[in-house]
């Protein structure tokens, strides 16, 4: 399915990248899934996206669990914990 | 007439204006509460010359809303406002101002304490800080989803 990716803070410029559209195999079904997907891609994804890391994600600009299903066309952030106030 | 006002921004904030404003025209309110965040210049040991902050535009709106709303739901609220700030601060700068109007003083305490502890912990802000060993991002801290927790 075709998916808007954000990344942000450390995510982002550990990646060097804000944001791409990317079209997931269909196996690619939720949060997780994806994460998972994303770090097969090898280094940097690899290692900014490592299952040791604590991430948050946000599907339609909602937090979310790993384990939410994904939807055709949403907007999928990836950040780390948030720090502002 | 619109009750709840959210705005991020990069510039700097009155807290007198905003109170002025905030309970402008409306004799109902007995209880105005608010809270402002500032920048120290010391943080997990390391000396802090200024920081950065950056949001996610759109959810960040969003996440505030959804915070007031529950806020709304616990308790009886005339009007709130949050203003946070984005990009360059320095330390002493004001970051965040949470503002809340009612008829009794417990429920804007309560409610303004309920939407600051909530905005730690759910709303897209993210603080990187200069230090003299560099630029890092700040780490979430577990005390704040302490203090999260005491509200569920």
């Amino acid at each position: 399915m075709k998916l808007e990716l954000r990344f942000f803070a450390s995510l982002r410029e550990g990646l060097g990248l804000s944001g791409e559209v990317i079209t997931t195999p269909p196996d690619v079904k939720t949060i997780a899934d994806l994460r998972h997907h994303l770090a097969q891609r090898g280094n940097p994804w690899a290692e900014v996206l490592a299952s040791t890391k604590v991430i948050r994600c946000a599907l339609n600009q909602e937090m979310v669990a790993d384990s939410s299903p994904l939807v055709e066309g949403a907007e999928v952030a990836f950040f780390p914990p948030v720090t502002g106030g | 007439m619109q009750s709840d006002f959210i705005r991020i921004q990069e510039q700097d904030f009155d807290l007198t204006t905003e109170v002025k404003a905030l309970h402008k025209d409306d004799p109902r309110v007995g209880a105005v509460v608010t809270f402002i965040g500032t920048v120290r210049d010391l943080n997990d040991g390391s000396q802090v010359k200024g920081m950065t902050l950056e949001h996610y535009p759109g959810m960040t709106e969003k996440s505030l809303g959804e915070i007031i709303q529950q806020a709304r739901g616990r308790w009886d609220l005339y009007r709130t406002l949050v203003i946070h700030r984005v990009g360059p601060l320095l330390p002493e700068d004001q970051i965040v101002l949470v503002a809340v109007t009612s008829a009794h003083r417990g429920e804007a305490f309560a409610a303004c304490e309920f939407i600051m502890d909530y905005l730690k912990t759910a709303a897209p802000f993210w603080k990187k800080e200069d230090t003299p060993e560099g630029s890092k991002w700040v780490d979430a801290r577990v005390t704040d989803d302490a203090a999260m927790a005491r509200w569920s």
